[in-house]
């Protein structure tokens, strides 16, 4: 699992890919500390978060996970992975926590931000910002593996990167779906359980919820858990 | 070292590799051959644990594929068809990183240099991989399946794409490796098998149709050996002579050549050798050879007759 790992984490840095991550979450993020927090003078880094979390979701992830399974099948180099003596379990657990790390890696530009609040006298909402925090990295690790399981599919990185695309996007839409049914109750009460965004805007405002770090972890999980049965059932085709 | 039982694959309807069996002794160099699409390179995914068998058992080294894939893997170095290079690696990276992924416990930088040394890439070791030739490739592809120095090597076309003079060494390399290692290595041209196999396995349509050492090949299958003369005298009279000498199964006329003699194409009794006879009885009515060829059949014409012959009731039974 490390050599994976090790691996995964220095290819995103030799290819464009992490640079490409970590420019659009610094640039997002710059832009809205400019304006909400250096113009409009609030304190509150929520602007930020929320930038942070719509580009996650429609554009960060898909990149950084479009490669992970896709491109190892296309240049067959997945034949060197799956005849090693090493579990599939420690191949996927690899890649995946090596992207996550790029992505927390590029999550850290909110701590730069909170210190330059800090110098200038003003005390961060310091449960709001590790709220934020924690949310957006669980949201992070749940697409993280999502998009590689998306990337188990097919050997196409565009492919790959457009499922996670439409997947996010879903996600994104989730809560519009409820007025849609909205003389279904059951169907709402399973709406707003399964949102995603009901679920961050907790954490957003700095509430930790047990129940809402198993939404994501458990979601992270079967999509780990999917990714493995995937590369298993090819082996049987 | 190696033991296949029964193995069969179906993808889909198509059946790829049907029921097949052999074994493999350790310190053998076993040469799997056969036409492009004859089942070879699914054999050798599902001997690596790449691929799963629809049917059948396969034991590496006393480990089952399937109940214990870790160590039968450890136990195997397999070079695909194509080698799986990481082009954004240096050749350091990627040997190091092989060293990890196959968990090996050898001393580090000693035994990837020896590796490097054995298939001479110790020049390149610094360059990016996607900067290099397709013979460097493939001996990369060699020497990453020889990390952890394992006691099976499976090499899948180890020469295909090479120059000859490339061909040669890599062929001479695969010799010594026999040494210390069991070694599977097929390919779709004999004469590289033939130069450095103990035994050859002819794999066609996903059957085994020959499983012999190269002379046991010859001498089973070369038939009756063949005789190709050119007598200067009459046709019919020389025929008529040849005809009377015991020994001679088969006699048919080639033709005329030469100005004056005539070429007869004669096929000898198996145990038969009627050279001797010949000349005394030709000489006898003053009538000379001009020429005397003895052609015995190329393991080259058994291997295109054996995968040309139909699979009547190959090993499989009867399967639909």
């Amino acid at each position: 699992m490390i050599a994976v790992f090790k691996r995964e984490f220095q290819t995103l840095f030799t290819g464009p890919i992490a640079y490409f991550v970590w420019a659009l979450m610094f640039f997002f993020a710059g832009l809205f500390f400019y304006s909400y927090n250096i113009l409009g003078g609030q304190t509150a880094l929520t602007g930020v978060f929320d930038i942070l979390y719509t580009i996650s979701l429609m554009l960060v992830v898909p990149i950084l996970t479009m490669r992970a399974f896709s491109e190892e099948r296309r240049n067959r180099t997945d034949q060197a992975l799956l005849t090693a003596p090493v579990s599939l379990t420690g191949i996927v657990m690899g890649k995946y926590l090596a992207m996550l790390l790029v992505f927390a890696l590029g999550m850290a530009i909110t701590l730069v931000l909170t210190v330059v609040i800090a110098m200038f006298g003003a005390t961060p909402a310091w449960a709001s910002i590790f709220g934020n925090y924690l949310g957006l990295l669980l949201l992070g690790g749940n697409l993280i593996a999502a998009g590689m399981f998306f990337s188990t599919l097919t050997e196409s990185q565009f492919i790959s990167a457009l499922l996670t695309f439409a997947f996010s996007f879903i996600l994104l839409m989730f809560d519009s779906f409820a007025s849609l049914f909205s003389n279904a109750t059951w169907l709402v009460t399973a709406i707003e359980f399964l949102s995603v965004n009901t679920r961050y805007q907790a954490f957003a405002s700095g509430t930790i919820s047990y129940g809402n770090v198993m939404y994501f972890l458990s979601m992270q999980a079967l999509f780990l858990f999917l990714s493995v049965r995937v590369l298993d059932s090819r082996k049987w085709q | 070292m190696i033991e296949v039982k029964n193995l069969t694959k179906n993808y889909g309807s198509h059946v790829a590799v049907d029921d097949i069996s052999f074994s493999i002794a350790e310190g053998e160099i076993i040469g799997f051959l056969g036409p492009n699409g004859a089942g070879k390179s699914t054999t050798m995914n599902m001997l690596t644990g790449y691929l799963s068998a629809t049917a059948g058992d396969i034991v590496i080294d006393g480990h089952d594929i399937l109940n214990e894939p870790n160590e039968a893997k450890a136990s195997i170095g397999y070079l695909p068809e194509l080698p799986p290079l990481y082009m954004d690696m240096t050749v350091r990276e990627y040997l190091n990183f092989m060293y990890d992924l196959k968990k090996c416990k050898l001393p580090r930088a000693a035994h990837i240099a020896e590796i490097c040394r054995i298939v001479k890439i110790e020049g390149v070791f610094e360059r990016l991989i996607k900067n290099l030739s397709k013979g460097y490739r493939q001996r990369i592809g060699i020497a990453q399946a020889l990390i952890g120095n394992p006691p099976v090597l499976i090499l899948d076309e180890p020469t295909v794409g090479l120059d000859p003079m490339q061909i040669i060494e890599i062929r001479t390399l695969i010799k010594t490796l026999g040494k210390h290692h069991t070694v599977i290595l097929s390919s779709h041209i004999l004469p590289e098998v033939e130069a450095v196999c103990d035994r050859l396995i002819i794999i066609n349509r996903g059957h085994i149709v020959a499983n012999a050492t190269p002379k046991q090949l010859s001498e089973q299958y070369a038939g009756g050996h063949h005789l190709t003369v050119r007598v200067a005298g009459a046709e019919d009279a020389v025929v008529e002579l040849v005809k009377k000498i015991p020994g001679v199964k088969k006699l048919s006329v080639l033709g005329t050549k030469e100005p004056g003699s005539i070429d007869l194409l004669i096929e000898q009794e198996d145990d038969a050798d009627i050279r001797a006879e010949l000349f005394s009885r030709l000489a006898a009515r003053h009538w000379p050879i001009l020429s005397l060829k003895s052609s015995e059949r190329t393991l080259e014409e058994i291997f295109t007759s054996l995968i040309n012959q139909p699979i009547v009731n190959g090993n499989g039974g009867d399967r639909a």
